[in-house]
């Protein structure tokens, strides 16, 4: 076995590494089977709808010592927040690098609403950017040109470029190299971020990107970063320009 | 509290068929897993989801624990007058919880 994981790592590596032309980028949806394609594209079936739906009744909820809601300061979301998803991660000017959108959800509900931050991953804040980035649904990745991000997707591209873990492999000899082939059960898709947070089939419930990195990097026998580490921020930033283009799929459903 | 997401047509002429569709959030929690811990997670699911048109039953269903979370279910139904279609379902615990859409025959 051990020795069949080297050598496919060496076939692997031996490969070109080359970059997606835009004219074949492609987003994951496009590697589902028409049943999960028909299950994400019909609002009454696909489950994250639960979760923006859920998250509509959070955003008008008070909370904190402010005793505000999302809703008291950013009225409509449909008009404030259409297109926030579409251009995140963003420059944060507090602590001058770059921050996610749960990153600036929770901003607000501690400084805006007085309120305890929500844990990465728990359910409410997965709701909350559920529903801020389904407003952004259909719209074309348009990342940041703030020139003050660019170190940061630098960082990203080379944690992307970089052999990882016991097997050895980068996100990029995966996603850049061999897209469309099959590893196991599933087919290898670019790895492009157009649809969190998500419903994952296999986690029957909604994930963030950084779950879905950390699923990718335990496959890759690496160890993950701990939930909302600024290097899954960094990788984000990265493989949003890298999917400048695409459009947004939030909710998207994955096997 | 749980959501659920209802889907029944706006309006239909009479004798028409329908879709129905309601997908409810839910764990389902099977009881036969181990939780991080070792011990064994109860079981947590949606044991019944009756649907009634016009206070008439119309469609119900029990629910096993094989079913995955978040279960979606979709019938058929023929339209026969204006009114409200209620949708409600029991866990495990005991919480039953609604839900409604409304629906104008011509
Ligand atoms: C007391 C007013 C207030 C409340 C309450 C509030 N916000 Fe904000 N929010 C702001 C202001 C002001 C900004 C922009 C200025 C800044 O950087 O702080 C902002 C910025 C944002 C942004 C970034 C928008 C962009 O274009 O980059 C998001 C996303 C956001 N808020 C989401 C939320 C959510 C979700 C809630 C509820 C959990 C919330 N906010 C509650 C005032 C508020
Ligand atoms: C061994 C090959 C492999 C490596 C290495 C790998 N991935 Fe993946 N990745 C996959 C597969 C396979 C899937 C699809 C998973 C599925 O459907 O079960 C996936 C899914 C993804 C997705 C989700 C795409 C979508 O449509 O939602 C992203 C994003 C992603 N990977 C990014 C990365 C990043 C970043 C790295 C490096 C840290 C990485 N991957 C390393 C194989 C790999």
């Amino acid at each position: 076995m051990l020795r069949f994981v080297l050598l496919a790592a060496v076939a692997f590596s031996s490969m070109a590494r080359a970059e997606i032309p835009s004219k074949d980028k492609r987003s994951g949806f496009d590697f589902m089977s028409p049943q999960t394609q028909a299950m994400q594209s019909d609002e009454t079936s696909n489950p994250g709808m639960l979760w923006v739906l859920d998250g509509e009744r959070m955003w008008s909820e008070s909370q904190g010592k402010a005793e505000k809601s999302c809703a008291s300061c950013h009225e409509d979301a449909a008009k404030t927040m259409r297109g926030v998803a579409a251009r995140y991660p963003a420059f944060d000017e507090q602590t001058k690098r770059p921050i996610d959108l749960a990153g600036r959800i929770n901003r607000c509900r501690e400084t805006r609403q007085d309120a305890p931050p929500l844990a990465r991953e728990s359910n409410e804040l997965l709701t909350l950017s559920a529903y801020v980035a389904y407003q952004s649904h259909g719209m074309p990745i348009t990342p940041a040109a703030d020139r003050r991000l660019d170190k940061y997707r630098e960082n990203g591209r080379a944690w992307f470029e970089r052999r990882l873990g016991q097997l050895q492999l980068s996100c990029a000899s995966c996603h850049d190299d061999r897209w469309g082939a099959r590893l196991g059960g599933s087919v290898i898709p670019q790895g492009h971020p157009t649809g969190y947070p998500l419903y994952r089939l296999e986690w029957q419930a909604v994930g963030s990107l950084q779950r879905r990195l950390r699923g990718c990097l335990v496959g890759v026998r690496a160890e993950p970063f701990e939930y909302g580490a600024s290097e899954y921020v960094d990788i984000e930033l990265f493989l949003m320009s890298r999917a400048a283009g695409l459009k947004m799929e939030t909710p998207a459903v994955r096997p | 509290m749980t959501r659920a997401l209802v889907n029944v047509p706006k309006t239909a002429k009479r004798g028409e068929v329908i879709e129905i569709r309601a997908m409810i959030q839910h764990v389902m929690e099977t009881g036969y897993r181990e939780g991080p811990n070792g011990v064994m997670i109860p079981r947590h699911i949606i044991k019944r989801f009756v649907c009634k048109y016009g206070g008439e039953e119309i469609f119900s269903a029990e629910l096993f624990p094989a079913i995955a979370a978040n279960p979606f279910l979709s019938f058929s139904a023929v339209a026969s007058e204006s009114g409200t279609i209620t949708f409600e379902w029991t866990d495990d615990k005991g919480e039953t919880q609604t839900a409604s859409a409304d629906i104008t025959v011509t």
